[in-house]
């Protein structure tokens, strides 16, 4: 049986049975005719940078994954790694830089030239290696045997191999050699050991010339018509080289150099040499070299005089030597005017796009052509790369910044012009989308960034903001004509809201579908709830990257309905799907659970009276003291980047990215804590309290009575394992034992409205985001420091402890602090209460929206209850005998209680 | 019996489903997955698939049967933990040799009862390779990115004492699978090579990655095309993806394959991706609605059932595929 490429019998392509090379790191590379020429970077081997060898000598990998790092960025399609130096293990060293390489995914998306003239190293390289690499290099040197016995270990490691003219007698100098030595090492290879002959590449000596020998005369010439022979007489091979050695006579004078490489390039390269080790600094563009330097540096490459190396000597003489400054990291502002563009959206450049939009206006009749024409080019990039994951969601707001200042600068044009020219219509958007966060809600940061995505994909976006009434939707939606509506909320009565926007559009008739997002919403909230009442489309979309897809999908004409269509019946699907699973659940009476409440011995438990009782104010809180307790996750989450702080930072996929965010929100951050642009402050207090009726927290504070209504799970649960509600942690009055509990409430949330404004003024959405996204996480940071000082202070019943910041995130602590709305108490209704109590808005200016949100929204309140068996759970769902009681004890209306406990309340 | 690769030329091979999903029917508990045998084995053994090819022969060998009497022209091994190194976990480490060839004995012999009886469709053997437990290219350690829990050497022995067993077990073909590490699979196919050599022997090789997410690339990082050119150094007979993803969602990266590969192209996908509850509830329509674009656009030659899947939907798919032409193999610039 025989199964390899001479067995195909068929072809129905019809193609020519032709081989490329093919090489792969974390990406393809495919060589074929039709690619330039392959540069092989040179710089991490010891034996041509001495820079490289001081690093691995120190061990400094870091450093030297850098130097790898730039030459990919620099353009090197393949990087050669070479460790032979008699002072290193070269073994050791080449295993360990490739696997850390290997962990970098800027740098392993190449594929991995193996550089060494030991056989060991080699071997141990291709052991660590996934891709496909390239060994550098294998020869007759040591006769037949050696090689073909490497030569099939290569082939079972699945790498491509460099073959040097080399053999048992020395090293090719000349043409003839050249081919001799090819010839017999090819047709070894793939007459004896079968080895893909497109995975053959030879090097077959670049000597150096003007050497001042008459032997030398040739080195060249013979190299290159030596090339030409190689590629037309041994099918599918390659051929490379190191090409600094031919210019090595003129070591100092760089301008020489660089045009000798140059002139010896595009002579080898039109011979058919593919691939090679080339310095991109020491090159100069071969029609930008003067014609009389051209014209000498040829004679000699090409030996066509026999006094050019004197020639070239004694001009070399009259040419300034002077190292050409890296050019590196600009050489892109050289290329065509949509390239630079398109460059500046794809890498977040704003530096230079003002002046490349002017030049771009200058090209064109009107104005408004260079957003269609040039930006809308550039923004097509990016979100192809957004698309196909190849960009992340803070790239795509960073080139959003760019978009933006380029439209910015445009804008007086196109007003002038439409002065000039009235009839000029508007440019002609992708669609049109209104974006709102939902009455009584603070939260948008996902609707900004979707915003912002969607922003970038040529829709024109109007942005209500937060705490839009339905009304205002709705009259904005029929005044704008949009085309979609996008809603969004963070807490659980946006729901509620947003169910109610749905039954208004049905009723007013509308027909633009219905984008619904935010952290509370869910797939089975918006099919069960939301979708039932609109007739045309709802989507759920929680995910930025998804929006651009669903609005595309909802927006384009042929695909529209069928889309829509798939969406309803979807929706519907889950929607009866769902409805059977949730009732295969069993429920207590809420009697039964609270007979099975969680039991705490409290004879035998010693209850701590707080160190301060009463409220405290914490007026304007030094923002650095909360840096160390800012759990960094959720930050990532909040950008689409998803993983664990602080792994996600070398994360294979997206480490790269959350590294430069993490960056840029420490510049933030500094920026922040060091001009002092957001406020801290909190109240909080330690009051007597007992449970009272089961369910039910009673608080005394100057002679008044506060009462916390708890809720209790129903959900029936496996033997042993109790029924929660928070006042299973304060003890019941009949005890006759005096218990306390605390709440507080905490804000970093002034000044980032004022902060974000002025960012996004400056068409920086990306910098607004960000001051939103930090604030969120330093009020976490706030309510963390202060359960923490409450634990070991002002209560004190956990003075000795010592947690690490992770341990804190892990919830380690003795204790909880608990936020209604949040799982252990969902019921938005209990924060009055805490208002009251604490009089929050007189005191620290923190207001509740009528949803009960909090504004400014950086801000968190909740509970703190000090039993060490107080512990988080989640509600669940309720029952409406709960539901029933709830109103009673609270005093309001059934309906009252079953709206705000909608999320939680089982369906029957 | 005729060649399967020639066979593949005629028309398209039914792969099996999943073993895991069929052996959770049985709720086999701790005692067994004993048996009589390891009763007294100082380790639990609940969970060790593998080990039921010892202790629950019959049952093994019914999965087997349920999934030729649906169709399927392939059934693989009960093998995937099958290695020295995934055997660690139930220090069973000694019993790898005798575990991979009972398990291909279990399934040659029930291949042969319905090649004997059905003699026109002939059915074979796929020895399980799965991907072990470690993997030879990512550090399991975040803060030491250069750290590796297993080295190629090895890998190479484990998986070169698997395919033995396999081989003399009676597997009629090898495949490497669920290949979320590149290196891992480069190691199995490098110890295939030395068997094939050292027995003087070819035996067709089957290559299957996972994709493991919407990123399109395999956890280790590559690409599909990257992943391709990677396998690609020795003869093999298929090459393809199965697991992670669900049937529509393997398309573009079978696409990328399909149009760039000299081999016959396999898909065993997912029965969907898993719900909110982890489990897998594509029903056999469904997935076969989804396989059908694969047939329509020509792009697979074997095509069978992952995580989730059942006979209900290998018989679904076998029913869908009888009507199609097999993918034509292509030379490839």
């Amino acid at each position: 049986m025989s199964l390899g490429k001479s067995n195909i019998s068929t072809t129905d392509n019809g193609k020519q049975a032709t081989k490329y090379l093919k090489l792969s790191g974390l990406e393809p590379l495919v060589v074929t005719p039709e690619s330039n020429f392959i540069n092989v970077g040179e710089r991490t081997n010891v034996a041509g940078s001495k820079k490289f060898l001081r690093l691995i000598k120190e061990e400094k990998f870091e450093e030297a994954l850098d130097v790898a790092r730039d030459q990919v960025e620099g353009g090197a399609q393949i990087i050669d790694i070479n460790m032979d130096d008699g002072l290193i293990d070269g073994k050791e060293a080449m295993v360990k830089f490739l696997n850390l390489i290997v962990a970098e995914p800027d740098i392993a998306r190449v594929p991995i030239m193996i550089d060494s003239s030991k056989w060991d190293i080699i071997e141990a390289g291709l052991q660590v290696v996934q891709g496909k690499c390239v060994v550098n290099s294998i020869s007759l040197k040591e006769g037949e045997a050696e090689f073909i016995q490497h030569a099939k270990l290569i082939k079972r490691y699945g790498a491509a191999v460099i073959v040097m003219a080399f053999d048992e007698v020395g090293q090719a100098d000349n043409y003839d050699r050249r081919i001799e030595i090819s010839k017999r090492s090819y047709d070894i290879l793939v007459n004896e050991v079968a080895f893909p002959p497109e995975d053959i590449i030879f090097d077959l000596n670049i000597f150096p010339v003007a050497t001042g020998m008459d032997e030398h005369k040739r080195n060249a010439l013979d190299f290159i018509e030596a090339t030409k022979w190689v590629r037309e007489n041994l099918p599918y091979c390659s051929v490379s080289g190191g090409v600094s050695n031919v210019s090595f006579s003129f070591r100092g004078n760089n301008p020489v150099r660089e045009a000798m490489h140059s002139v010896f390039l595009y002579h080898a390269i039109k011979s058919g040499m593919n691939m090679g080790i080339v310095n991109p600094t020491m090159l100069e563009v071969y029609d930008d070299i003067p014609k009389d330097l051209l014209e000498r540096v040829e004679d000699v490459i090409l030996n066509r005089r026999d006094d050019a190396t004197e020639r070239l000597l004694d001009f070399a003489e009259t040419v300034v030597g002077k190292a050409k400054e890296s050019k590196v990291d600009l050489s892109w502002r050289e290329e065509s005017l949509q390239d630079r563009i398109t460059r500046a959206l794809v890498k977040g450049i704003d530096q230079y796009i003002e002046a490349d939009v002017e030049e771009a206006r200058q090209s064109v009749d009107k104005p408004i052509e260079v957003i269609e024409g040039h930006l809308m080019t550039g923004m097509n990039v990016v979100g192809d790369l957004f698309g196909s994951g190849k960009m992340f969601l803070p790239q795509v707001v960073k080139s959003a910044r760019v978009m933006k200042k380029a439209v910015a600068y445009l804008l007086p044009f196109i007003e002038e012009e439409k002065l000039k020219n009235p009839q000029v219509g508007d440019s002609n958007s992708a669609g049109k989308i209104l974006m709102a966060t939902v009455k009584g809600d603070v939260h948008d940061i996902g609707k900004n960034i979707v915003s912002v995505v969607l922003a970038c994909n040529n829709y024109e976006i109007v942005d209500l903001g937060v705490m839009v009434p339905p009304e205002k939707i709705i009259k904005i939606a029929i005044e704008e004509r949009v085309d979609v509506i996008g809603l969004s909320g963070l807490i659980t009565p946006s729901l509620d809201e947003m169910v109610h926007l749905a039954k208004e559009m049905e009723r007013q008739d509308f027909k633009v579908p219905l984008l619904i997002g935010g952290a509370t919403t869910s797939k089975a909230h918006t099919a069960v709830k939301i979708d039932p009442q609109y007739k045309n489309a709802v989507v759920h979309v929680n995910d930025a990257s998804r929006a651009v897809t669903v609005v595309g999908d909802l927006l384009q004409k042929e695909t529209s309905q069928t889309y829509k269509n798939g969406i309803k019946e979807d929706y519907e699907e889950f929607r009866n799907k769902f409805l059977k699973r949730t009732k295969q659940k069993e429920y207590l009476t809420l009697n039964e659970a609270r007979e099975n409440k969680f039991q705490i011995d409290w004879a035998e438990t010693e209850l701590i009276e707080p160190n301060h009782k009463g409220v405290q104010i914490i007026e304007n809180l030094d923002l650095s003291l909360l840096i160390d307790y800012i759990d960094w996750t959720p930050f990532f989450r909040s950008w689409d980047l998803h993983g664990k702080y602080p792994n996600i930072l070398t994360d294979d996929v997206v480490g790269e990215q959350a590294t430069e965010l993490f960056e840029d929100a420490q510049e933030m951050l500094g920026k922040i804590v060091n001009e002092k642009l957001l406020k801290a402050k909190a109240i909080f207090g330690l009051f007597p309290a007992n449970t009272i009726n089961t369910d039910d927290i009673e608080v005394l504070t100057k002679g008044e009575k506060f009462i916390f209504r708890t809720l209790r799970q129903q959900l029936k649960k496996r033997a042993g394992v109790p029924n929660f509600a928070l006042s299973d942690f304060v003890a019941p009055k009949e005890i006759g034992k005096q218990d306390y509990m605390g709440c507080f409430c905490v804000s970093t949330g002034f000044g980032t409205s004022e902060l974000a404004t002025a960012y996004e003024e400056e068409h920086d959405d990306y910098s607004s985001i960000m001051v939103k996204a930090l604030a969120d996480r330093l009020a976490e940071a706030f309510a963390e420091y202060l359960h923490k000082e409450v634990r070991t202070q002002y209560w004190g019943y956990a003075n000795n402890e010592n947690l690490s910041n992770e341990e804190l995130i892990k919830e380690s602590y003795k204790g909880i602090r608990p936020a209604p709305g949040y799982p252990a108490c969902p019921d938005h209704l209990e924060k009055l209460t805490i208002w009251k109590l604490l009089e929050v808005e007189k005191n620290i200016g923190v207001k509740l929206t009528e949803s009960l949100a909090m504004w400014p929204a950086a801000s968190v309140s909740g509970y703190y209850f000090g039993h060490p068996e107080a512990r988080y759970f989640g509600l669940g769902k309720i029952k409406e005998d709960q539901v029933k009681d709830f109103a009673e004890r609270k005093e309001i209306s059934f309906e009252e209680a079953s709206k705000w406990l909608a999320p939680n309340i089982a369906d029957d | 019996m005729k060649k399967i690769q020639d066979i593949l030329q005629e028309r398209i091979l039914v792969l099996d489903g999943a073993m895991g999903t069929m052996l959770q029917r049985y709720k086999f508990t701790e005692p067994d997955f004993r048996g009589q045998r390891f009763k007294d084995w100082k380790h639990p053994l609940q969970g060790n698939n593998d080990l039921l090819s010892l202790t629950q022969h019959e049952a093994i060998a019914e999965v087997h049967r349920k999934y030729f009497a649906a169709g399927a022209d392939i059934v693989e091994t009960n093998t995937f933990s099958g290695t020295t190194i995934a055997m660690a976990d139930y220090h069973m480490e000694e019993l790898v040799y005798e575990l991979n060839y009972e398990s291909a004995k279990i399934a040659k012999k029930v291949a042969e009862e319905f090649t004997s009886s059905e003699p026109h469709k002939p059915r074979f053997v796929a020895g399980s390779i799965g991907p072990t437990n470690k993997t030879a290219s990512m550090s399991p350690d975040v803060n030491d990115p250069g750290f590796r829990a297993i080295s190629f050497d090895e890998l190479r022995l484990a998986y070169k004492e698997q395919v033995e067993a396999l081989l003399d077990g009676g597997s009629d073909i090898l495949l490497v699978e669920t290949i979320f590490d590149t290196l891992n699979a480069k190691a199995a196919l490098f110890a295939i090579e030395e068997v094939k050599e050292e027995r003087k022997i070819e035996v067709p090789i089957m290559v299957s990655g996972t994709i493991t997410d919407a990123s399109g690339r395999t956890l280790s990082g590559q690409t599909a095309e990257a992943f391709l050119i990677s396998i690609s150094h020795i003869p093999i007979l298929s090459v393809g993806f199965n697991c992670a993803l669900g049937a529509s969602q393997l398309v573009p990266h079978l696409e990328v394959v399909s149009s760039r590969s000299e081999h016959f192209i396999s898909a065993h996908p997912n029965a969907g991706l898993p719900n909110a509850f982890g489990e897998y509830d594509e029903s056999p329509e469904q997935m076969a609605a989804q396989i059908k674009e694969y047939v329509e656009k020509g792009l697979v030659n074997i095509v069978g059932g992952c995580c989730g899947t059942t006979p209900e939907h290998i018989s679904a798919i076998a029913e869908l595929v009888k009507d199609y032409e097999p993918r034509r193999l292509m030379v490839v610039g």
